[in-house]
């Protein structure tokens, strides 16, 4: 192990190290443990710039009642699932197939798919956002969840064949040839045979794409506006117009805003690091 | 029908499977990029009749300073976002242990990671502010005057940058943890057996075998990097002055916003972005072509 294990250092440095961590973490962390204090300041705290002394009070429930009261945060939150759930379920289920398709079989062109799927991962969004736009205001479907969330099926669509293809590449192959031996259908192979093999990775792209799609700001302003509509992220900034000086609401908002994704993150941990470090490890 | 299937479906089965995913991957991702290369040859404000104008879109660029600054400023995220590498090796060095609580202690170093961009940003916005900020009330608590960054020419990219290798540091962070875990402890014991240690058993036996971790970092930062648009629409939308523009938010600015909507010297702007992006695009795939075919 490197470095060297704390254990078989010398009781000081051990000592030393124990220490260490917890200030760390506390230093790293100090901007959202900032927050989160200022979150339960009253409003006096505020105007008095009582920023980072002891809060005067305690309020927890005031300030997040006062969220969900005095903007439409609850809006802007369900408009966020209603974006990215289908997302997750679109994405996955369409680079399901087109990972088998690419893990499976050899036949020409298999590559140069593989490749447009990859390559279209890494473009900047910007040289898309014009078209997709007018594209979106064609079918009808722009300022609606629905149609934020096809662009982003279809986006992160690349992303995630990515992902399936390398993950059923390196499944044992002797199963689907056993499989297509006994005559069962290319179908039924891709449903009964490989399916159940892929959980693992369909539950790490599922956290993944959940907290990237929560998370999004860019697409949100292009394609939608308005509270109906906007997801958590872009309603948050306008909240952050209209709260100048509440600084104690600002902050109680964004701890809700990023609450999903943190849920998401701690429940499934193992998961979503298994996705994310993807390739780390050869 | 039914026999014809039997019979080819070795061969239609991948295609099949496909059609759906390269439909819509092509209509929303593939086709988008050449539209935009198109429009940027015409003269459109969104709604009326676009007017070719050729390449008058480019040659007013080659004269625009926003564009210049922009450009300018992409290249200093470029280079300081690559920061976040060896910083992400650092905290993984620093958490490789296995002491009590070592687990709680590495998902909360990887937490600014989860949380949303534009969360970071109000933020380090407010980190920022000259008057009840935590970094002026620091800095004048040592003895310094206040420093209004964000609203500051010279500061400005510099401070949106510090936000941004936060998460990014994160990221890099967890990759190097999970290439730690599967060094060869074997190798490490036998290096050690001959006396290297510290800087040198990092350099010449850790290193090496992190490289497939080290060139992930590199590809996720690099796009990371590029793709910043949101800490600066939230922290500054490009200003004071259009100091912090990069060429994703003078962009989405020159073709959607207050600004007006000059979509075809946007998508210029785009394209030229695509274009460093290409670099990168290119360099991935030749590197994922040698190793799919195992050279």
């Amino acid at each position: 192990m490197f470095p060297t294990p704390i254990e078989k250092t010398k009781p000081s440095i051990q000592l030393l190290y124990k220490i260490a961590l917890p200030i760390a973490l506390i230093l790293w962390l100090l901007p959202l443990i900032a927050v989160a204090i200022t979150s339960i300041r009253s409003a006096g705290d505020i105007t008095a710039g009582n920023y980072w002394g002891w809060p005067s009070s305690f309020n927890l429930l005031e300030n997040y009642t006062a969220v969900f009261t005095n903007s439409p945060i609850g809006q802007y939150i369900l408009n966020s699932f209603k974006v990215t759930l289908p997302t997750v379920v679109g994405t996955l289920a369409l680079s399901c197939m087109t990972g088998f398709a690419l893990g499976v079989y050899k036949f020409k062109g298999n590559m140069l798919v593989f490749f447009m799927f990859v390559a279209g991962n890494f473009i900047p969004f910007q040289i898309l956002m014009v078209p997709v736009r007018d594209l979106t205001l064609s079918l009808d479907m722009y300022n609606t969840t629905a149609g934020l969330a096809m662009f982003h099926i279809a986006f992160q669509t690349g992303f995630c064949t990515l992902f399936m293809r390398n993950f059923i590449k390196a499944l044992p192959h002797e199963l689907i040839e056993a499989a297509r031996v006994e005559g069962v259908s290319e179908i039924q192979i891709f449903w009964y045979v490989v399916m159940p093999l892929m959980k693992p990775a369909i539950a790490a792209l599922s956290v993944l794409i959940f907290t990237f799609i929560w998370n999004d700001y860019f697409w949100a302003t292009v394609l939608t506006q308005g509270a109906d509509t906007q997801p958590v992220t872009a309603g948050l900034y306008s909240l952050n117009g209209q709260w100048v000086a509440s600084w104690h609401l600002v902050s109680a908002g964004s701890i809700v805003a990023a609450m999903p994704p943190v849920l998401m993150f701690f429940a499934m941990q193992k998961h979503f690091i298994a996705g994310l470090t993807l390739g780390a490890v050869k | 029908m039914r026999t014809f299937w039997k019979s080819n479906q070795l061969k239609l089965a991948p295609w099949l499977f496909l059609t759906p995913g390269i439909f819509i991957f092509c209509l929303y991702v593939i086709l988008p990029v050449f539209q935009s290369i198109a429009i940027s040859f015409y003269a459109w404000d969104g709604l009326g009749v676009k007017e070719y104008v050729g390449v008058d879109n480019y040659i007013e660029l080659a004269d625009d300073e926003a564009f210049y600054t922009s450009l300018k400023n992409n290249l200093i995220w470029l280079i300081l976002y690559m920061l976040a590498v060896p910083a992400g090796l650092f905290v993984a060095l620093f958490l490789n242990q296995t002491v009590r609580g070592i687990r709680i202690y590495k998902s909360l170093f990887f937490f600014p990671f989860v949380i949303s961009q534009v969360v970071v940003g109000l933020v380090f916005s407010w980190f920022y502010d000259p008057t009840h900020g935590l970094m002026n009330i620091l800095l004048n608590a040592i003895g310094f005057d206040s420093i209004a960054v964000l609203a500051d020419e010279r500061f400005v990219t510099y401070g949106i940058i510090v936000a941004g290798l936060w998460p990014q540091t994160a990221y890099c962070m967890i990759l190097y943890l999970t290439g730690l875990n599967a060094v060869d402890p074997e190798q490490i014991e036998a290096a050690r057996l001959d006396n290297a240690k510290g800087w040198r058993l990092l350099w010449y036996v850790i290193l090496p075998q992190l490289k497939p971790a080290t060139f992930i970092a590199i590809v996720v930062t690099v796009i990371g990097a590029l793709r910043s648009f949101d800490l600066i629409s939230i922290m500054t939308s490009g200003g004071p002055w259009g100091s912090s523009r990069v060429l994703a938010y003078y962009m989405y600015e020159q073709a959607f916003s207050e600004y007006g909507f000059r979509m075809g010297y946007g998508a210029a702007i785009a394209v030229v972005l695509f274009l460093i992006m290409m670099i990168y695009i290119a360099g991935f795939l030749y590197k994922m072509y040698r190793d799919e075919r195992g050279l």
